[in-house]
C-alpha cells in the first residue's frame, strides 16, 4: 500500500452560443446631458461580471473611460430583447449588439462635435479620456460633456444608437446532421498531477495547469476569476459531486452542503492559468465565450492522471474513493 | 494568470484604451459589503409565501386530492391545484417550436418523478404554508417506475411520459439526432486497432449561492411585476404568458444581479405559479426554493452515457469514430432534447477524423427532470472523448500529447457536422501546456500551427 503519483492531460474545444432557435440580443445606447452613456439591455448578470464587460465594450467603442458608462439591464419594460445568459453567449452576443449601438451613438456624437468645432466629422477622434479632438491638431478639442449639452439643448440631436446581433436559426439536416449550432470556438489544454492512496482510494490533486485560448481577454482580471473558478468546478465535478451517488438508484441524494460533497479550500490544488488570445472573426474585439469551457478539461485530465497513478480506469463520474478501490480490487482479482 | 501575448500576435490589435485593461469591477464593492440588491431583498406588505406539496413517489396515479384540512389551517389564504392553472401542460422550448408540451405546472392525474409539484399552498408565513402543505391528502396508486436508460429503451418498459408515448424524444431525424460523415465502417475495416469503450456520469447540482426563486407584486392594474433570478428574462416572460394565458403586456419581469446560475435558472418553474397566485389572491407572493429543493427538485445536469468506438492506425491517425450518446432527461423534456443535439454537433471533438457516425438520444426516466448546466451537451462528452484519447494513445504506445497533435483540427478542416474549422487554437494550447509542464514533445509538434496556407 502506497501513495502513488500520476499525471494526465486533456485537450478540448467549446462552442460559443446556442443556435437552435436563432440567437438574438439587442442593445440600446444613449447619452445623458451629463455626457455619460447609458446602455440598456435585458441580459442577466449572473455574478460573472456581465455589466462590467458591457461597460468596457461600450466605452472602448465610443471612446470614453469605462466609468462614464452605466449599464441598465434585466428589466423587460425598458430593456430590448435578449435570449438570456447561457451557452457562453453573453459577452459574445450582447457585446456585439453593444458595439453596433455604441458605433451609431458615436457617429452622432462626432457629428455634433464637428458642428461645434466647425470641422468635418471624419477629421475627429476621441482621446479616450472624455474629449473629442481634431486629428493632428489636438489643441482643437471639445469635451464629450459639452458635446452632450450641445446635442440636448442646442442642436436637437439624440446621441443614441441601436444594436442588434442575430445568428439566424440553423436546422440540422435529418440525414447527415449538417448544421451550424454555434459560432466561434474556445480551446483548452489541461495538465493535472495527482496522488492516489491505493489503500483508501483517496485522490489528492497536486497541481492543475490550464492553458485556455479565449479569443480576447477583454478584462484580464475578470477572465482570471472565471477561469480559476471554472477550474475548481472541474476538479469538483471529477472527484466529488453528484445528486445521486449510486445513479441510476435515486437513493442517498444530498439535500444540503453537508451531504452534497464539494472540495473545501484545503482540497484545491495549486492552479495555474495561462491565456492565449486568437481573436475570433465575429466576436466583440475578438472575444469568444470561455464561461463553460473552462470547467471541462480538468475532468478527463484527472481521470487520466488517476490511471497513470494506480493503473485502473474509472469511467464513471464522479471518481470516488469507493470506485477506485473497487477497480483496484477487481484488477487484483484478475 | 499569465497572458501569453506572443501567440497570435500577428492577428491581434493590442494597445486599446479600455479593452484588455484589468479594470476593477464597478459592482464588486456592493457584493463584498452586502449592499447589492438581489430579488429576495424585495419585501412588500402582505407578502404571501408559497410552498409546494410534492410527490413522494417516482411514478403514481393520483386517485384524489383532499385540500380541506390545509385550507382550514391558520394563516392559509389559498390552495392551488391543476385546475387553477389556465394552460397547465407546457414545455419551455415550445417558444422555438420544440414540442410536444409534456409537463404539468401542477400534477394532473399523475406524477412522474419523486418531488413533482402537486398542490401549491399560500399562507401568511412560511411556517403556516409548510404546515398546511403537510395536511394536504393525496391518494396515490403507485405505478412501476423506470430509472435506468437502458431499461427505459427496452420494449415493454413502463412509459414515463404519455405526451411522448415512448421513452425517448422523437427528432425529425428519428429516435436520435444523427451526424453522418464519410464511411465509418470502411474506416473501421482499414484500422490497425479498434477500441470500443463506455462512459457514464451521474447528475450533479449547480450549487448556486442563491437558490431559485421570485417575488411577485401586483401593480394594481391587472399587471404584475415579477422580481426573479432567472437567467433569461424574455424567455421566462414568454413562457409565463403561455402558461397563464395572459398577454405579455400584463407581465413585467425585473432581474438584476443573480447569485450564480450555471444553467440552473433557465427553466421556467417558480414564476408562472407565483404570478398566478398573486393574480388569484391579489397579494404579493414569494416562492423561493429551499436548499433541499435546489438540490433535489430543481433540474440537475443530466446523467449521460457515452459509447465511443474508434479505429486507429499504428502511426496515430484516428480513421473512424462512432459515438452513441444517451442523455437522461428525467421525466420531462425541459432543455434536454437540445442538450442531446448539441452533443451531436460537438462530437468527435476537436480532431479531424475522416469517417464519423454520431447518434445522440434524449431518454425519459422517472427521475428529477434534468436540464441545462454549464457545458450542457459537451462536458460529459469531453470527459468520454479525452479519456478515450488517453486509452488510444496507450494502446498504440504513443505519448498522449503527441497523439493529440497528430489528430488536432486546423483551420479549414471540415468538421463532421459540415462546418469548416475557423480560428483553431488547439495545437497552440497543447504546445504551451507542454512547455509549462516540461512535458517532452517532439520538435515537429512544437513547430506545428493551427494556420494553414490558404485557409
Amino acid at each position: 500500500m502506497a501513495i502513488r503519483r500520476g499525471r494526465g492531460v486533456a485537450a478540448i474545444n467549446y462552442p460559443t452560443g446556442m443556435n437552435l432557435g436563432g440567437d438574438p440580443t439587442q442593445a440600446l445606447v444613449h447619452s445623458t446631458p451629463t455626457g455619460n452613456f447609458m446602455v440598456t439591455l435585458s441580459s442577466v448578470d449572473l455574478g460573472q461580471g456581465m455589466k462590467q464587460i458591457m461597460a468596457q465594450i461600450c466605452a472602448e467603442t465610443i471612446g470614453v473611460p469605462t466609468d462614464r458608462v452605466i449599464i441598465d439591464t434585466a428589466d423587460t419594460d425598458t430593456g430590448p430583447h435578449c435570449m438570456g445568459t447561457f451557452a457562453s453567449r453573453g459577452t459574445h452576443r450582447a457585446g456585439n449588439a453593444v458595439i453596433q449601438a455604441a458605433k451609431e451613438a458615436r457617429q452622432v456624437m462626432l457629428e455634433v462635435a464637428a458642428e461645434e468645432l466647425e470641422v468635418d466629422a471624419s477629421d475627429l477622434e476621441t482621446d479616450g479620456h472624455g474629449n473629442i479632438v481634431v486629428k493632428g491638431a489636438p489643441q482643437k478639442s471639445i469635451s464629450i460633456f459639452d458635446v452632450a449639452l450641445s446635442a440636448h439643448f442646442k442642436r436637437g440631436r439624440s446621441i443614441s444608437g441601436r444594436g442588434m446581433f442575430l445568428i439566424p436559426r440553423s436546422y440540422p439536416d435529418k440525414e447527415t446532421g449538417a448544421m451550424k449550432p454555434s459560432t466561434c470556438y474556445a480551446h483548452a489544454c489541461t495538465l493535472v498531477e495527482v496522488e492516489v492512496d491505493d489503500e483508501t482510494g483517496e485522490v489528492t490533486v497536486l497541481t492543475v495547469k490550464n492553458v485556455f485560448e479565449i479569443g480576447r481577454a477583454l478584462n484580464p482580471k475578470m477572465v482570471e476569476q472565471q477561469l480559476v473558478g471554472g477550474s475548481w468546478m472541474g476538479i469538483s465535478h471529477a472527484l466529488y459531486e453528484t445528486t445521486e451517488p449510486y445513479y441510476p438508484s435515486r437513493d442517498h441524494g444530498g439535500t444540503d452542503f453537508n451531504q452534497y460533497l464539494m472540495p473545501g479550500p484545503g482540497d484545491l490544488a495549486e492552479t495555474e492559468i495561462i491565456v492565449l488570445e486568437r481573436p475570433s472573426a465575429d466576436g466583440p474585439f475578438g472575444a469568444k465565450g470561455p464561461g463553460e469551457m473552462c470547467a471541462n478539461p480538468q475532468i478527463p485530465a484527472v481521470a487520466n492522471a488517476v490511471f497513470d497513478a494506480v493503473g485502473v480506469r474509472v469511467d464513471t463520474l464522479p471518481i470516488t474513493p469507493e470506485r477506485i478501490l473497487r477497480a483496484l480490487k477487481a484488477k487484483a482479482a484478475g | 494568470m499569465e497572458l501569453r501575448k506572443d501567440y497570435f500576435a500577428d492577428v491581434r490589435k493590442d494597445g486599446l484604451n479600455e479593452i484588455g485593461q484589468p479594470r476593477p469591477r464597478l459592482d464588486s464593492p456592493g457584493h463584498v459589503t452586502g449592499q447589492t440588491a438581489y430579488f429576495a431583498d424585495r419585501n412588500f406588505p402582505g407578502l404571501l409565501h408559497l410552498k409546494m406539496v410534492r410527490s413522494p413517489h417516482h411514478h403514481a396515479r393520483i386517485r384524489s386530492i383532499d385540500t380541506s384540512e390545509a385550507e382550514k389551517h391558520p394563516g392559509v389564504v389559498r390552495v392551488l391545484t391543476a385546475k387553477d392553472v389556465p394552460h397547465n401542460v407546457y414545455t419551455i422550448l415550445i417558444l422555438i417550436q420544440i414540442g410536444p408540451e409534456d409537463e404539468t405546472v401542477l400534477a394532473d392525474g399523475k406524477v412522474r418523478w419523486k418531488g413533482e409539484a402537486v398542490v401549491a399552498v399560500l399562507a401568511e408565513t412560511e411556517r403556516a404554508a409548510q404546515e398546511a402543505a403537510a395536511r394536504v391528502k393525496v391518494d396515490y396508486e403507485v405505478l412501476p417506475a423506470v430509472f435506468d436508460m437502458d431499461e427505459a429503451l427496452k420494449p415493454g418498459a413502463p412509459i414515463v411520459n404519455e405526451y411522448h408515448g415512448r421513452n425517448y424524444y422523437l427528432y425529425d431525424s428519428g429516435e436520435c439526432r444523427k451526424v453522418r460523415f464519410g464511411d465509418v465502417e470502411t474506416g473501421f475495416g482499414e484500422a490497425d486497432h479498434i477500441l470500443e469503450q463506455s462512459y457514464q456520469s451521474s447528475p450533479i447540482e449547480h450549487a448556486p449561492t442563491e437558490t431559485t426563486g421570485c417575488v411577485v407584486a401586483p401593480e394594481g392594474n391587472d399587471r404584475f411585476t415579477c422580481y426573479t433570478n432567472t437567467q433569461a428574462m424574455f424567455f421566462t416572460l414568454d413562457n409565463t404568458s403561455i402558461i397563464l394565458q395572459m398577454p405579455g403586456s400584463k407581465l413585467h419581469f425585473v432581474g438584476g444581479t443573480v447569485g450564480g446560475g450555471f444553467g440552473g435558472k433557465v427553466d421556467v418553474i417558480v414564476e408562472p405559479i407565483a404570478i398566478l397566485a398573486a393574480k388569484l389572491t391579489g397579494r404579493p407572493v414569494s416562492f423561493i426554493y429551499s436548499r433541499e429543493e435546489e438540490m433535489q427538485i430543481s433540474s440537475p445536469r443530466a446523467a449521460e452515457k457515452v459509447v465511443i468506438k474508434d479505429g486507429v492506425m499504428k502511426d496515430g491517425r484516428i480513421v473512424a469514430r462512432k459515438v452513441t450518446g444517451y442523455t437522461d432527461a428525467g421525466a420531462y423534456s425541459r432543455h434536454s432534447p437540445y442538450g442531446a443535439q448539441k452533443g451531436a454537433a460537438h462530437y468527435p471533438g476537436p480532431y479531424t477524423i475522416p469517417n464519423v457516425w454520431i447518434d445522440t438520444y434524449c431518454v425519459y426516466t422517472n427521475r428529477t427532470p434534468s436540464s441545462a448546466m454549464r457545458g450542457f451537451g459537451v462536458t460529459i462528452g469531453d470527459f468520454a472523448l479525452e479519456v478515450q484519447m488517453d486509452k488510444l494513445a496507450r494502446l498504440i504506445g504513443m505519448d498522449p500529447l503527441e497523439f493529440r497533435f497528430i489528430n488536432a483540427y486546423r483551420d479549414g478542416d471540415m468538421k463532421a457536422h459540415r462546418q469548416p474549422t475557423e480560428g483553431a487554437a488547439l495545437i497552440e494550447c497543447m504546445q504551451e501546456a507542454a512547455r509549462a509542464a516540461n512535458w517532452p514533445v517532439a520538435e515537429k509538434y512544437m513547430t506545428m500551427s493551427s494556420y494553414r496556407k490558404g485557409a
